[in-house]
């Protein structure tokens, strides 16, 4: 299966998820709670706008001269004893890494939470190589032990509650505490013993990466449990996959970014933890070190001069965290790893629109994660762009090209409201009930008006009012 | 062609030419200057994150490190300039079974950010490796005042990316169940402040 | 010294709801400007932009530009298609200079009532409990603000009472209530359960379609709760 793509449309896969009433409540809850966190902390930042717009024209400039910067980080981090590796796509990331992995006689390796990594499947090429990927991000973990698949891309395991959470641990985490209440506390406590003795004994970790300075050739991760820090400190070998969008380039860049990021997406002034390291620093943290630059579908989506925008996102989430439509069906439904508004129009550009023609449909475009977007990527303009590329159903197209032609001059729209008032005849008691398919999605939950008896333009005419 | 070239080949072939690099407007707050009393808003975060925080004058430092380390085995950097009674050095560096059976490490900081409450270590000589700071379950770190800054762009600015930095801002946490926050996780479940202030009030936990 | 006005109607009004513009017309005139109704207007091509038929779309946004170029003020009774005059049509018109012209000088009721007009209490009358919803083209893409409340407030004998969560979209969203009829719904319901709460007789917005898609889900579960234009509540008099 590919991680970019599921294998029903939007609205069917959505369909599925609003019956589900446990997930609606979880989904509900959850961003509420985090919407709420998020407006809190952004509110206090007085010059929060002029971070937006910085944070959007590094990303712009960056992208300028991206193959520059690329260049300038690949020498700055071999400068200083990392090893840089190009993966045009999942299948040379994936055999990268596996080889890496080999070569260490590794048969376990600790990850840190990465979209990069998930989004080429990496856990099922190690294990297809023997090679046991355990993750350790609490969310990531959860996810991993019930067999399931991550919903956002911030919190992978935002769908289940705390008992759903407990009933995992229970049934999959060897030498769990069989009394283990629902309590959250509780329950990190379990996964840190559970992990513990894995993080001071694992040889190889690999991770993501949140930004890599080219000036300096500093990469940077940045989190909450201290997972990340275990994992980018403790093995003897690191092996970072990034995506070749994740450059910045100057070290004072993320000075803007560690502002806009952890406000965004967990609600807090800062996280927890985040780590930079450049190269190797002998005696401190993994001697070997390992980043792997991958395209898969980035250069192409940098080719759309209006849709490449959408390489400037920084994985905050808040655009999943205010969508309504996420809300309400949560992650699964868009098939992607990226859910939400930024996988609706990551997703169809990586894997090309066909792949996922139905995501750049899944808005209202009403315009939330747009506003709250810390790079201010304009998402509803790109899912219009993008809806123009994407195929149109046969009916659908008719009838648009149908209202095109009576839209396109006052004589047909008199027509066209002609015929519209015939509509008057299904009414009854003012309003319609039911309409023969497509309409029926309309009928099927609201009552539509019958159209008036006169449209306006009749009643201007008869008024004899200017024209 | 090497999938370097291919990529490389590739963005130029996706950016044209000639592409336009916008100017980065750079007109957001560096100073911080709507901060007027950094010690005390670091106090704040910090306890906002659930740290603990003690204040102290320069002269009872020794002394209130020993107080709030007394009766645990205490980890110090190999080249520290403090230590407290019994403390263990590493040095040489203690294997992680060691680190995980201490009760506390101590540590310096490189600087630190009253506007996020954040303490940055860049593994200098008074705070030691990463793994030091990392394993045992409680870290006490003694933040000096001339050590603090308002802003973030500050705080950035005053370190060497070229070093191992770890930003911390609170002991671990996650919010991965519901979105609530729950401290302690895999990092040193609690992080214990000292601020070291020569004009503060001198002593008591605040 | 009056205004001449160029009425946009929109075709949603013109066809389906003509006492929406009829309730503009009446508002404006009132306040003692000349309201003149371009003929040759049909619809900005909102729809065919934002369901990705760019190629007929060009054509209704390039017959809108035509239609609208010779007047100096363009109202229109929508916040969505005034928001797509404004921020789409020069993105795909054939004459952008031309198309941004136009924009320039097309409002929405309400900004052009409070920012242009400078008026707040436009003379009306309305003894009823009233709900606002903020259609999501008002709030987030012409940023309208509060400019709906205060006219609504300066009404004399409503009764105005906050709509919970008011800012989630209503799930309308054009086609998105066709293609993806159950997120819509479900949205909705949400839109609904809130509004019911209020216990407000009349839930009222800028936009003649999101009202339509809330009013009919209103309608057929029965609520009681009727919705009503924002200009026919400021046309209302004793
Ligand atoms: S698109 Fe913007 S809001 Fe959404 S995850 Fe990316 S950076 Fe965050």
């Amino acid at each position: 299966m590919n991680p970019l793509h599921g294998i029903e449309p939007f609205p069917v896969a959505a369909r599925k998820a609003l019956a589900d009433k446990q997930l609606r409540r979880n989904l509900g809850h959850a961003t509420a709670t985090i919407r709420d966190k998020r407006a809190r902390v952004v509110a206090e930042v007085p010059d929060w706008e002029e971070l937006r717009r910085a944070g959007e024209a590094i990303k712009a400039a960056t992208m300028a001269r991206l193959d520059e910067h690329l260049i300038e980080l690949e020498k700055q981090v071999t400068a200083r004893g990392g090893r840089v590796h190009w993966a045009r796509d999942a299948a040379e990331a994936n055999r990268i890494v596996t080889e890496l992995v080999q070569a260490t006689g590794a048969r376990e390796v600790v990850k840190v939470k990465s979209m990069a990594t998930q989004e080429i499947g990496l856990n099922e090429a190690l294990e297809a190589a023997g090679i046991a990927a355990v993750e350790t991000d609490l969310a990531e973990l959860i996810v991993q032990l019930g067999h399931d698949r991550p919903s956002h891309i911030l919190v992978p395991a935002i769908h289940r509650n705390r008992t759903e959470i407990r009933d995992i641990f229970l049934r999959e985490m060897s030498g769990v505490d069989p009394d283990l209440t629902d309590d959250p506390r509780q329950l990190a406590m379990a996964a840190r013993a559970h992990l513990r003795a894995k993080f001071l004994t694992a040889k190889v970790a690999v991770s993501g990466a949140n930004f890599a300075v080219a000036e300096t050739g500093t990469i940077a991760v940045v989190e909450s449990e201290g997972n990340g820090r275990m994992c980018l400190t403790l093995p003897e070998t690191l092996i970072t996959v990034m995506g070749i969008e994740k450059v910045v380039p100057q070290w004072t860049d993320l000075e803007v970014f560690l502002q806009l990021l952890p406000r965004s997406s967990t609600g807090e002034r800062m996280n927890p933890y985040t780590s930079t390291w450049t190269g190797v620093t002998p005696g401190d943290g993994p001697q070997e070190f390992h980043l792997v630059l991958l395209d898969n579908g980035r250069t192409s989506v940098l080719a759309d001069e209006v849709g490449r925008s959408a390489l400037h996102c920084i994985r905050c989430s808040a655009c999943l965290n205010v969508c309504p439509v996420y809300e309400r069906t949560g992650g699964h439904a868009y098939g992607s790893v990226y859910p939400g508004p930024i996988g609706a129009i990551l997703s169809p550009q990586l894997t090309g629109i066909k792949n996922n023609a139905s995501l750049p449909y899944a808005s209202t475009l009403c315009g939330a994660c747009y506003d709250v977007c810390p790079v201010r990527i304009d998402i509803p303009t790109i899912l219009v762009h993008l809806r123009a590329q994407a195929p149109a159903p046969a009916a659908e197209a008719v009838a648009m090209a149908g209202v095109a032609w009576a839209m396109a001059g006052p004589r047909r729209f008199r027509f066209a409201e002609f015929l519209l008032r015939l509509g008057r005849l299904l009414g009854r008691r003012g309003r319609i009930r039911r309409l023969p398919p497509p309409l029926s999605a309309w009928t099927a939950s609201r009552d539509l008006p019958v159209p008036a008896a006169q449209t306006f333009r009749q009643w201007w005419r008869s008024a004899r009012r200017p024209q | 062609m090497s999938a370097r070239d291919e990529i490389l080949g590739r963005i130029r072939g996706a950016v044209g030419p000639a592409p336009a690099v916008p100017p980065v407007p750079r007109d957001y707050d560096v100073s911080g200057g709507h901060i007027t009393e950094p010690m005390e808003l670091l106090a704040d975060r910090l306890r906002d994150y659930a740290a603990t925080v003690f204040t102290c004058a320069p002269a009872d430092l020794d002394e209130r490190l020993a107080d709030i380390t007394r009766g645990w085995r205490v980890a110090v950097p190999a080249q520290a300039r403090f230590a407290v009674p019994g403390a263990v050095r590493d040095d040489p560096p203690l294997p992680y079974s060691d680190l995980d059976a201490v009760d506390a490490v101590l540590t310096g900081c490189a600087a630190a950010c009253a506007d996020t409450g954040t303490i940055a270590l860049d593994a200098g000589p008074d705070q030691g490796r990463r793994a030091l700071t990392l394993i045992p379950d409680r870290h006490v770190c003694v933040v000096h005042a001339d050590q603090v800054v308002r802003s973030v762009p500050e705080l950035v600015r005053r370190l060497d990316p070229h070093r191992p930095l770890t930003f911390i801002s609170g002991p671990s946490a996650t919010s991965d169940i519901e979105l609530n926050r729950v401290e302690g996780v895999h990092g040193p479940r609690s992080l214990i402040v000292v601020l070291v202030d020569p004009v503060g009030s001198g002593s008591g936990r605040r | 010294m009056g205004m001449r006005i160029a009425l946009f109607a929109t075709c949603l009004a013109d066809a389906m709801f003509p006492e929406v513009a009829i309730a503009t017309v009446t508002v404006l005139e009132r306040l003692g400007h000349e309201v003149v109704f371009p003929r040759g207007q049909t619809c900005c091509g909102q729809m065919h932009i934002n369901t990705g038929y760019q190629r007929q779309a060009r054509k209704l946004v390039g017959h809108h530009v035509d239609v609208f170029e010779p007047y100096d003020a363009i109202v229109a009774p929508s916040g969505s298609c005034v928001g797509s005059v404004r921020h789409q049509h020069a993105a795909i018109a054939r004459d952008p200079v031309l198309a941004e012209r136009v924009a320039a000088k097309t409002w929405e009721l309400s900004e052009f009532l409070v920012d242009v007009l400078g008026v707040v209490d436009v003379g009306a009358s309305f003894p009823h409990r009233v709900t606002y919803h903020p259609t999501c083209h008002s709030l987030r893409m012409l940023r309208v603000g509060d400019k709906p409340l205060r006219l609504l407030r300066a009404v004399r004998g409503i009764e105005l009472v906050e709509l919970p969560a008011a800012d989630q979209c209503c799930g309308f969203g054009g086609t998105f209530a066709l293609k993806n009829a159950d997120t819509s719904a479900a949205m909705l319901a949400d839109k609904m359960r809130h509004i019911v709460q209020t216990d407000a007789e009349v839930v009222t917005a800028g936009d003649s379609s999101c009202l339509m898609h809330i009013g009919g889900g209103l309608s057929r579960a029965g609520t009681g709760v009727r919705t009503l234009h924002l200009a026919q509540i400021l046309a209302s008099t004793l």
